[in-house]
C-alpha cells in the first residue's frame, strides 16, 4: 500500500515525566520552539510510572509512534525511576520489534528540564521517522476502530 | 457518571491567537458528561476564578476540566479555585494547551484541533477521578546550608536570626568562600575582609549555628521537612575542641614546600596550616599528602610544639547522620582551567595570570604583602594588560557559553586600582562589550576610563607570545580603528570565566535537583521561583544558581533564607496524596513493589481474610506508608498483579488519556 506522505498526519504519544521531561516540553513552548501537532504529551510523575500496557494500548489504539521521555539518567527526581523505565523498555521494544512493530517507532529520550531545544528537535526528528514509516497497522485492535 | 464542567482560557493573546477557543469550548460541549463549558480571557483572574467557582455551584459540577497554561504554572491555583466551591481539589485536571499548543504552532486551525484533542484527553482523565486527602508529616525544625561562603553565611545568618537552628557544611578548612581571597569589592571599594570577617565571626559565635568545617555531603534520604544526610567529617588530624589556634605549630613544622591554595599556589605553606589569619573556625589542619609523620612516621614536630595537645595522627574520618526540614545549596564557583587557551600562554609564562591571582596580588595578606610585582622576578611592571570573556561567552566549546557576568566590573577595579597605586603604569583592557548593569556599575566603569585613564580597546586578543626580555608580546585586533596591535606587557591579566564547583553535579544527584547544561542548580520557576529548586525542601543560595556578584549573592541567599524560615515556621507539611496503593484482595505477597520502593515506603504483613467459601485464611500482603511514599509509581509497574495502583495517576486514567489521543 502507498502512503501519500503528505497527507499522513501520524498519531504520537508522547509520556513525559513531572519533573525534566514535561517541564523541557513546557521550556520548548515558552521559547516558541515548533515541533509537530501531531505529537500528543501524557504526563506521568516518573517515566518508571510507564506501563508497558500503556504503550501496547497506544498501538491497539491506533497511534503511530510512541516516545517516552524522562530525566537524564542519574538525574531521576526520584533517585532510580528511570533506571527501571529503561530496562522495561529495552525488553518492551525488542518484543513490540518481533511483533513487527517497527524499533523506529519507539523511542525513550532523556530531555531534561533545561532541554527544551532538545525536546523540539527530539519530536520533529521522531514525527519525521514515524511519518516515513507511514500508519501502523500491525497492533491495531479493529474493535476500536470508529465506522 | 461525573458532571464535569470545562474551561478554556485565551490567556489574553497567548493562546487565543492561535487557538479557536470559541470552538475549543463548543467542540468539548458535546463530549460525555460535559454538562458546562465557557471560555473567558483569564481563568486564573479572579472573575476567572470566580466564573468556575460559580458553575460548580450551579450546575453541581463534580469534575473540573481547565484548558490553560501548563499544570505546572497553575494547578496548585485552580485546584484552591474550586476547593473554594466545596470540591475535592483533586478532581481538576489541566489541557495544556499554551505550552503544549499555542506557543508552538502558528496555524489556527492545527492548533485548535490540537487543543480540542487535549480537552478530551483531560475530559476521560477526570471522569476517572477520585477525591483525595492530603495526609500531613511533621516538619524536621533545623536547616543545612551546603557551603560556607558568602551566600552559605548570609543564609544560615538569616535562619538563625529566625531562631531555627541551621548548620553549615564546608569543604575547606575554614568557611569563608571566594570572597576571603578578593582584595576589594566594586563598586565601592570596601575591603572584602573588612565586610566579610565579621559574618564569619557572627556565624561561629551564634549559638543556633554550627559549622561543620572541612567536611562534605556524602548521602541524602529523605524529602521535604524531613531529610535524612550524611556528613563525612574529614581527618584534620587536630582535636578543634583543644586547638588554640595559635598558629605555632604552623611556623615550627619542617615541611615547608606545600603550595598554597589561599594564594593560589603563589607562595608556599606548612603540612600543618591555617588557611589565613582570620579563618573561622581558627584551628590548625594537617594536609595528609604532605606530613611527614602520616606519610612515613617520622617527624611530630607539632605534637611537641602544640601545648593544648591538640595533635592528634590517629584521627579518622568521621561520618554522622543528622535530620534536617529544609537544606540550602551555596556551593559557589570556580574560575574555570584555562587549557583549553593556549594562545594566551597561560601555562608557558608566569606573569600572565588570573584575575582572581591579580586579587591576591594585590592584597595586603597576599605573597606579595599588597605590592603588584611580577609573579617572575618580583619587578613592579609598568604596561599591564587585562583580556575579557577569557572562556565566557565562547560557542566554540573551548569555554563556557553563558556570560560570566562579573567580569566586566572586576576588571575596572582592577585596572582603576592599578592606575590609582601606580599612576606610572600603562593598563590596556580588551573587552568584546562592557556590561555594567546595576546600581552605580556603570557611574564605576566610566570612571575608570574618564577619570583614571585606562585605555578601553574592543577587540579580542588573538595571541600572547613571551619574549626572550621577559616582555611579553601581545598581539590584538582593535575592531573600531580595524588595527592590528601589538603591545609588550610585563603583566598580562586573564578575566576567565566562572564556572559552578565540582561538588555541585554529585550533589544535585543526591538531592535529585535539577540541573542546566552548565551544571548550575534549576529553580523552579525562572522568574517566580527563583530561589527554590523543584525538589521540594531544596533551596538555592547564591553562584550555583548562575553567575552573581556578591550583592545579588546576597540578596538571593537572604531570599532563600526566607523560603526556608517559611517552611520550618510550619508544624506539619501537607503530603503529596497523588501516592500508591495496594489492592489487598489482588495482592499475593511477591515483594517485587518493595524492591523497587526508593523511599522503603512498601511493608508487609500477614492479614487475616475471609475467603468466598467462608474459611479465613492469612496471606501476606504490601500496605503503602502514605507518609513516606513519594509517587513514583515504580511499583505499580513493577507489580504483577496488577493490585498497586498509583492515585491521581491510576492505570485507568492514562489508558483513558491514551484511548481519548488516539482516537
Amino acid at each position: 500500500m502507498q502512503v501519500n506522505e503528505k497527507e499522513f498526519k501520524p498519531t504520537i504519544v508522547a509520556f513525559c515525566c513531572n519533573w525534566c521531561s514535561y517541564a523541557g516540553a513546557d521550556l520548548a513552548g515558552t521559547n516558541r520552539l515548533n515541533y509537530p501537532a501531531d505529537v500528543k504529551i501524557i504526563r506521568v510523575p516518573c517515566s518508571c510510572r510507564v506501563n508497558p500496557m500503556f504503550i501496547l494500548r497506544a498501538f491497539q489504539r491506533g497511534a503511530d509512534g510512541v516516545i517516552m521521555c524522562g530525566c537524564h539518567p542519574g538525574d531521576c527526581h526520584y533517585t532510580t525511576g528511570n533506571y527501571y523505565a529503561r530496562r522495561r523498555m529495552t525488553l518492551l521494544f525488542s518484543m513490540l520489534d518481533y511483533l513487527g512493530i517497527e524499533r523506529e517507532r519507539t523511542r525513550v529520550e532523556w530531555v531534561s528540564a533545561a532541554e527544551g531545544a532538545k525536546f523540539a528537535a527530539t519530536m520533529n526528528e521522531f514525527v519525521e521517522t514515524v511519518t516515513k514509516l507511514g500508519e501502523n497497522k500491525r497492533l491495531e485492535d479493529l474493535r476500536c476502530k470508529e465506522k | 457518571m461525573q458532571r464535569i464542567g470545562v474551561f478554556v482560557c485565551w490567556c489574553g493573546s497567548n493562546i487565543a491567537a492561535t487557538v479557536d477557543v470559541e470552538a475549543v469550548s463548543e467542540a468539548l460541549k458535546s463530549e460525555p458528561g460535559v454538562v458546562f463549558s465557557t471560555n473567558y480571557q483569564y481563568m486564573c483572574s479572579e472573575a476567572g476564578q470566580n466564573m468556575i467557582k460559580d458553575a460548580i455551584k450551579e450546575h453541581n459540577l463534580t469534575g473540573v476540566v481547565i484548558c490553560s497554561c501548563s499544570p505546572r504554572m497553575h494547578e496548585a491555583t485552580f485546584r484552591k479555585t474550586v476547593q473554594g466551591a466545596g470540591l475535592n481539589p483533586y478532581m481538576v485536571e489541566i489541557a495544556n494547551i499554551r505550552e503544549q499548543c499555542s506557543w508552538i504552532h502558528k496555524d489556527k486551525q492545527t492548533g485548535t484541533e490540537k487543543a480540542i484533542i487535549l480537552g478530551k484527553a483531560a475530559i476521560a482523565k477526570v471522569h476517572l477521578n477520585a477525591p483525595l486527602t492530603a495526609g500531613e508529616s511533621p516538619v524536621v525544625k533545623r536547616a543545612l546550608v551546603i557551603g560556607g561562603g558568602i551566600a552559605g553565611i548570609q543564609t544560615a545568618l538569616d535562619i538563625a536570626e529566625a531562631g531555627f537552628d541551621v548548620d553549615i557544611v564546608e569543604t575547606k578548612p575554614t568557611i569563608g568562600g571566594k570572597m576571603t581571597q578578593i582584595d576589594k569589592t566594586f563598586p565601592t571599594l570596601d575591603c572584602a575582609a573588612c565586610i566579610l570577617t565579621p559574618k564569619m565571626v557572627d556565624c561561629a559565635q551564634n549559638e543556633k549555628i554550627h559549622i561543620y568545617s572541612y567536611s562534605e555531603v556524602t548521602a541524602v534520604k529523605g524529602f521535604v521537612g524531613n531529610f535524612t544526610v550524611s556528613i563525612k567529617k574529614k581527618a584534620r588530624y587536630v582535636d578543634t575542641t583543644k586547638c588554640t589556634g595559635c598558629g605555632v605549630c604552623t611556623e615550627k613544622c619542617p615541611v615547608k614546600n606545600v603550595p598554597n591554595e589561599f594564594n593560589l599556589g603563589m607562595n608556599n605553606r606548612r603540612a600543618i596550616y591555617i588557611p589565613f589569619a582570620q579563618a573561622v573556625p581558627k584551628v590548625a589542619t594537617i594536609d595528609a599528602d604532605y606530613c611527614n609523620m602520616l606519610k612515613n612516621g617520622k617527624c611530630g614536630v607539632c605534637s611537641k610544639v602544640c601545648t593544648a595537645g591538640a595533635i592528634d595522627y590517629k584521627q579518622q574520618d568521621e561520618i554522622i547522620e543528622e535530620r534536617y526540614g529544609a537544606i540550602v545549596a551555596a556551593t559557589g564557583f570556580n574560575p574555570i582551567k584555562l587549557d583549553n587557551f593556549d594562545e594566551f600562554a597561560y601555562s608557558q609564562s608566569k606573569d600572565v595570570i588570573t584575575s582572581l591571582e591579580f586579587e591576591r596580588l594585590t592584597n595586603a595578606a597576599g605573597p606579595t604583602s599588597g605590592q603588584l610585582l611580577r609573579p617572575s622576578d618580583g619587578k613592579h611592571p609598568h604596561t599591564i594588560v587585562f583580556v575579557q570573556c577569557v572562556g565566557s561567552r565562547d560557542t566554540s566549546g573551548c569555554g563556557k557559553p553563558y556570560c560570566s557576568k562579573i567580569c566586566c566590573m572586576y576588571t575596572a577595579k582592577h585596572a582603576m586600582l592599578t592606575r590609582e597605586k601606580y599612576p606610572d603604569t600603562d593598563v590596556y583592557v580588551f573587552y568584546i562589550d562592557v556590561r555594567t548593569p546595576g546600581k552605580n556599575f556603570d557611574e564605576f566603569y566610566r570612571r575608570a576610563v574618564e577619570d583614571y585613564n585606562v585605555h578601553y580597546i574592543k577587540g579580542m586578543v588573538g595571541k600572547v607570545a613571551p619574549r626572550a626580555d621577559g616582555t611579553l608580546d601581545v598581539q590584538a585586533s582593535d575592531l573600531i580603528s580595524n588595527e592590528q596591535l601589538h603591545i609588550s606587557a610585563d603583566l598580562v591579566v586573564l578575566a576567565a570565566a566562572i564556572e559552578p564547583d565540582k561538588s555541585a553535579r554529585p550533589l544535585a544527584t543526591m538531592l535529585t535537583a535539577s540541573m542546566d547544561t552548565n551544571d548550575f542548580f534549576t529553580e523552579a520557576h525562572a522568574k517566580l521561583r527563583p530561589v527554590e529548586s523543584p525538589t521540594a525542601g531544596v533551596f538555592l543560595s547564591g553562584t550555583c544558581q548562575g553567575p552573581k556578584d556578591i550583592p545579588e549573592t546576597v540578596s538571593q541567599a537572604s531570599a532563600a533564607a526566607a523560603k526556608v524560615i517559611g517552611l520550618l515556621c510550619k508544624d506539619k507539611l501537607t503530603c503529596n496524596p497523588c501516592v500508591a496503593h495496594s489492592d489487598e484482595m489482588l495482592c499475593n505477597g511477591c515483594s517485587s513493589c518493595e524492591k523497587v520502593c526508593p523511599y522503603g515506603a512498601i511493608t508487609y504483613s500477614d492479614k487475616e481474610f475471609r475467603m468466598p467459601d467462608r474459611t479465613t485464611a492469612i496471606r501476606r500482603v504490601a500496605a503503602v506508608n502514605e507518609a513516606v511514599c513519594q509517587g513514583c509509581g515504580a511499583c505499580t509497574v513493577a507489580c504483577p498483579s496488577g493490585a498497586m495502583d498509583l492515585k491521581g495517576f491510576s492505570n485507568k486514567q492514562i489508558m483513558a488519556e491514551v484511548d481519548a489521543i488516539c482516537k
